[in-house]
């Protein structure tokens, strides 16, 4: 029965101990690892053998481990989340590979998302574009009729689309120039298609691009490497639609 | 001028400096076909561009800037994005960044280098190879000139390769136009990725007949 085949597989690991440590690559072997294991729960068991050895476990993060929290920073040989067509850590499994195979699993790489331990970044440089104004400003009060605002089904289906976004930082971490540019266009379209976005459009993606580049990211050369590697598939017609914004911005 | 500091900015300066020096490649493209119909259509072509005196020298200025825009963004552009990048991956596996698209700054510094020995060559005609003389009408023999130096085959040799570092960077370049001036959705992207392509294609083998024409013997005196 192919439930009972088990895997044994060399991991190796960046391991840093702190923000300021160099950090350098540890080799483990992952034991008794089934085709059903996620590659964070493939962790785990790493994990628990390295505590029962009395050594320091891999510091990883994780959250919701189903596909939506974005935290699982892990770049796995050479492709953010592993490189399977829109697929977080959690969500890729051990199915994936095979018996015997070496697997490379390092952090996000980006200047903008510094390394706190291990495979944790701190993303809040994503924070910083988002409170630039990736946000609508607007009064409290009751709550308006449903359809009040007509927005054309064509439009609130593409709005949906980049507003799809779980801000997981992939995009930055396939990007060989580590821009933010699919994580800032995602959130600028998403503002600028809906009608209650229109209003703060032209300021808005000023002060996103600008924050983009006072948190350190690098400038976009047009790779769509970032696409390939986003684990909710957002397309790079919003980056265009961001560069578009751009230009009317400059003759508002 | 926040279009000249910021990220998108910059990247819009450089997609329409860029798409402008296509655009002089196609002509370029078109003038040098001239030769194909002999001394008389290159010559005369050369005798008409140079009778038109000083716009010829806003044309150089102008080409210049063009030049200048783009490589002093392109340069400071790529050292930002190093910057951005502190520490590589020891694996990196990329899946869409393409040859063209991840050696742009080389291809861009290899064509600069390019228009100078070309320059220097064809222009202030100063290279060992140059043959200076006129025609049986007393216009410069452009047509003479550049037969005797690529008859040379190291000379030859050396502009198909330049067309290939330019097919490099147009197969990137003129796709990458459109998105950076937003005019580009998930529709449009297959398609201008393609024509960007054959658009490259049809320069290298355009400017490659040439030589390549020439050192065959296909076109001669």
């Amino acid at each position: 029965m192919s439930d009972h085949k088990t895997m044994t597989l060399t991991l190796i690991v960046w391991r840093q101990k702190s923000a300021n440590d160099p950090g350098k690559f540890e080799t483990y072997t992952a034991k008794n690892i089934t085709e059903h294991h996620s590659f964070l729960e493939m962790l785990d068991c790493v994990n628990e053998d390295l505590i029962a050895a009395g050594k320091e476990p891999i510091v990883f993060d994780h959250d919701c481990r189903e596909g939506i929290c974005g935290m699982c920073s892990q770049v796995i040989n050479g492709a953010p989340h592993g490189g399977q067509e829109r697929t977080t850590v959690c969500q890729l499994h051990m199915r994936k590979f095979k018996d015997g195979d070496t697997i490379y699993i390092e952090p996000w790489r980006a200047k903008a998302f510094p390394i706190l331990k291990d495979l944790v970044v701190d993303r809040a440089a994503l924070d910083t574009i988002i409170q630039a104004g990736g946000y609508t400003s607007c009064h409290t009060g009751g709550v308006p009729d449903g359809n009040a605002v007509l927005i054309p089904k064509p439009i609130a289906e593409e709005a949906t689309d980049a507003a799809e976004c779980i801000g997981c930082g992939a995009c930055v971490a396939g990007c060989p120039n580590s821009a933010a540019m699919l994580f800032t266009g995602a959130k600028v379209s998403q503002l600028a298609l809906l009608p209650q976005g229109r209003p703060e459009a032209a300021a808005r993606v000023t002060n996103m691009v600008n924050a983009m580049k006072e948190c350190g990211f690098g400038n976009c050369t047009n790779h769509y490497e970032c696409q390939a590697s986003c684990p909710k598939g957002i397309d790079v017609k919003f980056i265009a639609r961001m560069n578009r914004e751009y230009l009317k911005s400059l003759f508002s | 001028m926040q279009i000249l500091t910021t990220s998108i900015g910059r990247k819009i300066l450089m997609a329409i400096t860029g798409q402008l020096m296509v655009l002089f490649v196609v002509v370029h493209l078109l003038g040098n076909s001239s030769i194909f119909v002999g001394a008389d259509g290159i010559n005369a072509y050369a005798k008409h561009l140079h009778d038109l005196g000083p716009l010829v020298w806003i044309f150089r200025l102008v080409m210049l800037s063009f030049i200048a825009i783009h490589g002093i963004y392109g340069i400071q552009l790529t050292l930002e994005n190093n910057a951005a990048t502190p520490q590589a991956y020891a694996v990196k596996n990329l899946s869409k960044a393409t040859l063209s698209s991840n050696n742009m700054i080389w291809t861009g510094l290899l064509i600069l280098l390019f228009i100078v020995y070309h320059l220097l060559q064809f222009t202030v005609r100063v290279t060992p190879d140059i043959v200076q003389g006129v025609d049986a009408l007393g216009r410069y023999d452009v047509f003479n000139m550049v037969v005797t130096s690529f008859k040379n085959g190291g000379i030859a040799a050396l502009y198909v390769a330049a067309m290939i570092v330019l097919f490099l960077h147009l197969n990137h370049g003129i796709q990458s136009f459109f998105q950076t001036m937003g005019w580009n959705n998930d529709k449009t992207l297959p398609v201008i990725s393609k024509l960007g392509k054959v658009v490259a294609v049809v320069f290298l083998i355009g400017y490659s007949s040439i030589p390549v024409f020439i050192l065959t013997g296909i076109l001669s005196k």
